[in-house]
Order: structure tokens, then C-alpha cells, then sequence
């Protein structure tokens, strides 16, 4: 579980499996941050390091396991980690940062896991792996380059066939030292080269140990009063590092010392998957064959899918599924179960659905309905058919949400978020009545919220990124979704994303308003709606120089340039720029104006300094992007001349404080604002507000504007967000603020500059 | 082809690189604007830069695939043919262009 941990994807609380009061609730002693020095087996007394004694008529043994770290020079030095505790996940994320440098040593399960965890904390991973191939003990080699091909498309570095020699540095590491010379820079190091059974003090004890504590199959060590689980022990000279033996091996233990009949352990085949999101992969049993199996494979280079039957006399004894691991529950099943499957081979590897009625064409009904209850529906969170459907019945869930609460099937990469939803039409009935997804455009599927809630997971930082990820039925997608696309990454990763002109509206890209005449309007910012005799001498200017056939006051307080020609786009700029007039955003899915009356400064009913407000608003916000246009506007008294009750942010000034009103529009559907609440101080004004825009940023659909978003989630539940949850809202606020600390820069000095200007040229003219 | 020399009237108008992938540039000649768009397979196409709804400026447009949805209302067109999305016959007149080592050959006699 220190996998989702590091990933972000749960919480502390989420992976301890009991709090102390459950113990105390079940009337176990609980002796927690004590080391066990010594068992006296004759007395049965175990005795602590503080001084602990404690008698037993049977003991357990869970001991666990250590990680190995490698014999090389330098692995002494700070931030050279192992990923094997909390401590451990804690350290690392004490370390990464956006942007730093993480090495992982070793290209196994948990190595591939803490570097898709760092690379989603931000850090630029590179992976060293002994083998020639990832995961060589669950992947053959077409495998593995799949496996190699996705985590690089996710910005992983992957060097196989490479050895560590030292870690360099003088207190802290600063770079891994290959075999072969090479250096590679690094702020971080994690080895995940493998484990060690913890059987340290078994051993010391007397207890009979090989490799790890050796048990028999109902768990007993050599002394009887002594049983041992999990991955301290040895079985038939195996040991144990997935999740699923363990549990198989505490059930026979809990059987064992309550005096009950129990089948024994036997070390059942497990299956193996990899918790990187949106890299569907599971592997069983004996993969690799050998001269006496027999290979079926599906190969789909384009997807990215290879699958791989082993068999043996007619009997899958291994698998490998990669790109579509769907039906490896089904493969491990059969596997498991040592089914005869020559009556379906023609079409086992297709899976159940079209294995069991090669007439009807696959679909996630059939397929489910088809699996055992201990099949394995979620793999990113480990759910079974049994479970979830269990669930459905328990609690009466009655939708996919509900499902996700309750079980978290399909809350990750949402890859068998159709699965669990044939469970649940499966388990209801008619009952199931899910409300109709709205795809976001003819290119996928997927409603704009679950597109989002999927980069989110998926860590997924580039529009061919996502579009592979999730399946777009386009190559490049539409002019509907690109700008979508765009704007959810650019939200997601702030600083990171790489934002696709290409993919902008003509004004976003052209820094302009383009015209039905094909000219541009240009519109300089004025913060708060104040400007002064140079600002408007360099605007006169502009418009007599490039002979600019109108200018208009807009209604948002700002001077409009209308009928500029492209080519002169960027001289208009270089001039305005000169008297200090930058972009005003007016072309954008952006923060526009802050429309301000001249509040108490001059105005003889004036309570506040709305003026002064308004500027430090939109010195906060100018330059965010958002789903759709944003307007603001700061009233100093209840006579409310700046129009506040009609803007996205209206501010309205009272004598004690400010109100603060979202959801306003003046435009074809007019609302009124939502009071969102009072507050007392301009730092509270900022504080709200930048909380508010984020919560807006992130969850309203591209091209909603704040009122339809409001009506649609309720202001109840944005009161919730940015009022009454302060510490939300502080995250919030804080999210806003780092995502501007990457989007203030003037777009107008960005591509008024030679290299950019030229494009606003014809590439060619011809006489 | 009836075995007359038709001369070559491509010209060199521009390198690839010049134009962005999913993008476009303009040429201007005597008559019109042409648009030169380049695909996300890096394949050009060039078309007058006029949409047949209200003359939008079609190279300020987003490319997808091998279409372009126009600035001004959205009609989108295909590049290969110029015919309007939801329309039968060719709207806007295409001309012939390759790619030769990296530069944009560009025919104005027309498709």
C-alpha cells in the first residue's frame, strides 16, 4: 500500500488498517514502538527493549521483511533511500520537489512503482535496472518493451542492462555512478532491489529458519507454541512477497490456533499487477514456458496490447497481459483451476465474453457475469466481483459513484469503470438507471468531468498522452476537445504542462479578438479600470500610426482597438508595451476585467476603497486561465455602480467589510449573483477569491461559465468549499496562487519579440 | 495528358519546418490569400483562405485530423477536397502542393 501512498492517490489514514481504538474496542493490548529483544521459548515470556514482558501460551510471528541495499560505495549518504516503510514514502516526499532529479534502483514491481509515484509527485525519474528487461520475473521480453514504451511516453527514463557502482555526493547524494562511467545527476535515490525475509530474531532464538522463518502448512515454526505469517516465513523454499498468499497463510494460522480443521497452506499461484495507472498489466504462474508448453498470443502493436497463454497439456499454467489486462481474472481462474480448455482454445484468448458465446460480440455483461466472486474487477485497488457486488446489496448502492465511495472499484485509472457498472445493472436490474453520460465531443466517450478525474489519476501531461490513455476515436482529436484537453492539463499541472497553441482558440493563440473581417480587436489592460495621460497618448498614438479604424470604451471599463491587421499585431504591441500597457486578456477563456466604481476615495456615499480592491483583485488574477471567461467587478456601497451583482467575483462594500457575490451574468441568460458570504478584511476579499476561481478552474466543464456551474453543483456546495472548509479553502487559495506564479507573464512581450513576430507574416508573398 | 509539356509552375514557397504541425501559414498572391496547413502526420495541404460561410480566415483555424474547423462560426472543412462538413459540392478551391526535401512546392493552377 506504500505504492498509492506516494502516488498521492491515498492518505495515511487510508492504508493503516486499524486506528488504536479498534484495538482497544476488540480488547487487544497494543504495545506499538517497542522493539522485541528476546522470547525466553521455555518460560514463553517475550521480553521488549524498554523492559515489556509479556507471557504467551502461543506467539506469532510477523516480522515481515527487510529491503536489500546494495553493496556499493555511497550508500550511506543522505536522500539514498529504501522504499519499504512509511518513513521511507515520508522521506521521499519530504525531498521531491517539481522538477528534481529521482533515480530508482531496480525495474521490478516496487521499483516501477515508487517511480511512477515520484515521477506524479513531479520529480524527472530515471530507472536503472540490472536485467536487459523490466520486470523480468513476471514479463517476457515483448512485454517488458511495451512496459518500457508506455512508462517512457510518461517522461520515465528507463536504462536496462545498466549497474550501479557508487553514489556520489559529500553529505547528500548528488549523482549515481555507473559501471560503464556514465553519471547520472540525482536529488534522490531509492533502491528497490529487492527483500530479505525478517527472520532476525527466530533465527536468534533457535527456531529452525532457511531464507526466512521455515513454518509448516498451518503455519507452525519448529516450536510449536510459535506460528509465523507473511513475509518473514518460508514454505517448501518459497517466500512470500505479494499480498495475496499472506492473507491465505492468516486465515489457516487464525484457523490453526482456534482448533480449527483447516485445508493447509499451499503456495497458491498468484497473480501479479502493477499499480501504475493506465498500464493494464497482470502476470501469473510460469510465463515463460519452456519445451514442453505450447504459446497463444494476441498481438496489437498500434494499442499496445500483447497477451500470452502458457499451456501445458491443454492448461494454462502462466499468463502475461499487457494494454488490456481485462480478462486476466479470468485467465488466472482458469489457471488456477487447471480447466481443460481445449474446448474454447480457438477463442480463450479473447477472454470469456467471446470464449463462452463466440456469437455475440464481447461486452462487459457478459464477461462479469461470467467470473467467479473472488474474480478481480478493480486491480489498481484490489476489489473483487464478490465485493463490490456485496457492497451493492449491503448498502444499496445505486450508482458508480456510490460503488466508488464504498469500495473504490474503478475509483483510480477507471479502466473497469464499465465492468463494475455491468455488476451493478447485473446486481439491480431495471433498477439501474444511470444518468446518461454526455460525452465531451465525438472523439471519445468520456463526460468532461471524467476525462478530468482521469489526467488527474493517470498523471497523464500531454494531449497525445491522453488521447492514447483514453482511447480517442480521432488522431488528433476536434476543435472541441483540443481546447478542452489544453485547458484541463495546463489546470492539472501547473508549471509542468507544456501549453499547445495548436490546440488554442485563434484568439488564445493569436493574443487577440478576431473579427468577422478577419482584423483584430486589441484591448491593453487597465487595472481596475484606472489609466492616466501617457497610457492613453501611447494608445492615440497606436491607433494614428497603424491607422486603426475605430476605438470603443467596452462596458468592462477598458479601451478597445478595433480593425488591427495581423501583420500588425506585434508593432502594436511593441508600442503599447513601451508606455507600459500589457495584455488585457480580453480574447480569452480568462480573468478579463475588474470593473471598479471610484469608491470612498471619492464618492461621497463610498463606505470602502473599491478602486484600491479592484486593482489588488486583478493584480492577483490577471493572466489565469479558466473554463470560460471570468469578470469581476468591486462596488464601494450597496448602490453597487460597478454592476458587482452581475460578475462571475462581484465584491460590494459595506461599513463593516465586504460581501462577496459569485455567479453572476449579464450576457444572453441573465442571473443574478449568489452571495457567497461577508467577509471583514481585503486580505479575506483576496483569500476567497482566490479560492473560489481555483474551485471554479478545477471542477466546472471547459466552456461553463461560473453561472451554469453554480446551478449545476449548487452554491450550498461552493459555500461548503471556499466558506465553511478553511483549510480547503487555504488549499485552494494556495493552488490558485502557485498556478499564477507560472502565468503572469505578458503574452503581448512574449510575441512581440523577432522570432515570434515573423509568424504573424505570410511565409511567403508572391507579386 | 495529352503529352504536351505542361510546365512545372510549383513554387517554392516555404520549408515545412515553417509552418507548426496542426497549424498553418498564408501565402499571398495577386488574387487571394492561400493557406498552407500542415497535419499532425505532416502532411500540407493548401486552400484558399476564405471559408464559404462568411469568409473566415480558414488558416487561423484549429486542424484535426485532416480537417479545419473555421474561427468564425465553426463549419469545417476537409482539407483534401475543400468540401464544407454537411455540404456536397467542393466550397473552397484547393491547389495542388507537395513536399520535396523539406520544401513546400506550391501549384497555383488549381487541384
Amino acid at each position: 500500500m506504500l505504492s498509492p501512498l506516494l502516488a498521492g492517490d491515498k492518505r495515511f489514514e487510508d492504508i493503516v488498517i486499524n486506528d488504536f481504538a479498534w484495538y482497544e474496542r476488540n480488547n487487544i493490548r497494543l504495545v506499538a514502538g517497542e522493539h522485541v529483544d528476546w522470547i525466553d521459548r521455555k518460560e514463553r515470556i517475550i521480553q521488549g527493549a524498554a523492559g515489556t514482558k509479556v507471557h504467551y501460551d502461543l506467539a506469532l510471528l510477523a516480522t515481515g521483511s527487510n529491503p536489500l541495499a546494495l553493496p556499493v560505495p555511497g550508500r550511506e549518504l543522505g536522500n539514498v533511500l529504501t522504499f519499504r516503510s512509511i518513513a521511507d514514502v515520508e522521506e521521499m516526499l519530504a525531498i521531491t520537489r517539481p522538477g528534481c532529479r529521482a533515480v530508482v534502483i531496480g525495474g521490478g514491481l516496487l521499483g516501477l512503482e515508487a517511480a511512477h509515484g515520484l515521477s506524479l509527485r513531479g520529480a524527472a525519474v530515471s530507472v536503472i535496472h540490472l536485467m536487459p528487461t523490466l520486470m523480468e520475473r513476471q514479463l517476457d521480453a515483448s512485454a517488458a518493451h511495451l512496459l518500457e514504451a508506455a512508462l517512457t511516453a510518461r517522461g520515465i527514463t528507463i536504462l536496462t542492462a545498466t549497474e550501479t557502482e557508487a553514489f556520489l555526493g559529500d553529505e547528500r547524494v548528488r549523482a549515481v555512478r555507473l559501471k560503464d562511467g556514465r553519471e547520472i545527476a540525482a536529488d534522490l535515490v531509492v533502491m528497490a532491489v529487492g527483500i530479505r525475509p525478517n527472520a532476525g530474531l527466530a533465527r536468534a532464538v533457535g527456531l529452525s529458519c532457511g531464507r526466512g522463518v521455515i513454518v509448516d502448512e498451518t503455519m507452525r515454526t519448529s516450536d510449536p507454541a510459535i506460528f509465523a505469517i507473511g513475509e518473514c516465513v518460508e514454505r517448501d523454499g518459497e517466500t512470500f512477497g505479494l499480498v495475496a498468499p499472506i492473507w491465505e497463510m492468516a486465515k489457516i494460522a487464525a484457523k490453526a490456533i482456534a482448533g480449527m480443521e483447516t485445508e493447509g497452506f499451499r503456495s497458491a499461484a498468484a497473480m501479479t499487477r502493477l499499480k501504475v495507472s493506465g498500464i493494464d498489466l497482470a502476470s501469473a504462474g510460469r510465463f515463460l514456458g519452456d519445451a514442453t508448453t505450447e504459446d497463444i498470443v494476441l498481438r496489437d502493436a498500434a494499442r499496445g496490447v500483447y497477451r500470452r497463454l502458457v499451456l501445458r497439456e491443454d492448461r494454462i499454467v502462466g499468463f502475461i497481459a499487457i494494454g488490456d489486462a481485462r480478462d486476466a481474472g479470468w485467465h488466472f481462474q482458469l489457471m488456477r483451476d487447471g480447466v481443460d480448455i481445449d474446448p474454447i482454445r480457438d477463442t480463450v484468448i479473447f477472454g470469456p465474453a467471446v470464449a463462452e458465446s463466440a456469437e455475440s460480440p464481447p461486452d462487459p455483461l457478459a464477461r462479469t457475469a461470467s467470473l467467479p466472486d473472488e474474480a478481480e474487477i478493480c486491480g489498481c485497488n484490489g476489489v473483487s466481483k464478490g465485493r463490490i457486488t456485496a457492497a451493492i446489496a449491503e448498502f444499496g448502492l445505486k450508482t458508480i459513484e456510490d460503488v466508488r465511495a464504498k469500495t473504490k472499484a474503478s475509483a483510480s485509472c477507471g479502466s473497469c469503470t464499465s465492468e463494475v457498472e455491468a455488476l451493478l445493472r447485473a446486481t439491480l436490474g431495471a433498477a439501474y438507471a444511470p444518468a446518461p453520460v454526455k460525452p465531451m465531443c465525438k472523439c471519445t466517450e468520456l463526460s468532461h468531468d471524467e476525462v478530468r478525474r482521469r489526467i488527474a489519476f493517470g498523471a497523464l501531461k500531454s494531449i497525445p498522452a491522453v488521447m492514447q490513455a483514453f482511447e480517442w476515436k480521432t488522431p488528433d482529436g476536434c476543435a472541441s476537445c483540443r481546447p478542452a484537453l489544453n485547458f484541463y492539463l495546463l489546470c492539472a499541472w501547473p508549471g509542468e504542462y507544456v501549453d499547445d497553441a495548436q490546440s488554442r482558440f485563434v484568439n488564445e493563440r493569436m493574443h487577440a479578438n478576431i473579427q468577422k473581417d478577419g482584423t483584430f480587436s486589441v484591448v491593453p489592460r487597465m487595472w481596475g479600470g484606472i489609466t492616466n495621460a501617457r497610457e492613453l497618448r501611447a494608445i492615440a498614438d497606436v491607433v494614428e500610426k497603424y491607422a486603426i479604424p475605430e476605438v470603443k470604451i467596452t462596458g468592462g471599463q477598458r479601451i478597445d482597438m478595433l480593425g488591427v491587421r495581423r501583420e500588425d499585431l506585434p508593432a502594436v504591441w511593441r508600442d503599447l508595451n513601451a508606455a507600459g500597457l500589457v495584455s488585457g486578456h480580453a480574447y480569452g477563456k480568462a480573468l478579463r476585467t475588474v470593473k471598479t466604481c471610484v469608491g470612498s476615495e471619492w464618492c461621497r456615499f463610498g463606505t470602502q476603497n473599491s478602486t484600491r480592491m479592484g486593482i489588488a483583485l486583478e493584480k492577483m488574477a490577471w493572466g489565469s486561465w479558466h473554463p470560460h471567461k471570468v469578470k469581476m467587478a468591486v462596488s464601494g456601497c450597496p448602490r453597487n455602480c460597478a454592476e458587482a451583482s452581475i460578475k462571475d467575483f462581484g465584491v460590494i462594500a459595506t461599513e463593516s467589510g465586504w460581501e462577496l457575490l459569485v455567479g453572476g451574468n449579464g450576457g444572453i441568460k441573465l442571473r443574478g449573483t449568489d452571495l457567497l458570504c461577508k467577509v471583514a478584511t481585503e486580505a479575506e476579499v483576496l483569500e476567497y477569491c482566490a479560492a473560489f476561481l481555483q474551485l471554479y478552474r478545477e471542477e466546472a466543464r471547459y466552456l461553463e461559465r461560473t453561472a451554469p456551474w453554480i446551478e449545476r453543483v449548487g452554491i450550498e456546495y461552493v459555500r461548503a468549499r471556499v466558506v465553511e472548509d478553511e483549510e480547503g479553502r487555504a488549499a485552494l487559495a494556495a493552488r490558485f496562487r502557485h498556478a499564477q506564479s507560472f502565468s503572469q507573464s505578458d503574452p503581448w512581450a512574449e510575441h512581440s519579440g523577432r522570432d515570434h513576430a515573423a509568424k504573424f507574416q505570410p511565409v511567403k508573398e508572391l507579386a | 495528358m495529352d503529352g504536351t509539356l505542361v510546365s512545372d509552375e510549383s513554387i517554392d514557397v516555404a520549408g515545412l519546418e515553417e509552418i507548426p504541425r496542426r497549424g498553418a501559414r498564408t501565402v499571398v498572391t495577386q488574387g487571394e490569400t492561400i493557406a498552407l496547413f500542415r497535419t499532425g502526420e505532416d502532411r500540407v495541404f493548401a486552400l484558399a483562405d476564405r471559408c464559404p460561410h462568411r469568409g473566415g480566415p480558414l488558416s487561423h483555424g484549429i486542424v484535426h485530423g485532416e480537417r479545419v474547423t473555421c474561427p468564425l462560426h465553426n463549419w469545417v472543412i476537409a482539407l483534401a477536397t475543400g468540401i464544407a462538413e454537411g455540404e456536397e459540392a467542393p466550397c473552397v478551391p484547393c491547389f495542388r502542393v507537395r513536399v520535396e526535401d523539406g520544401r513546400i512546392l506550391l501549384s497555383l493552377n488549381g487541384a
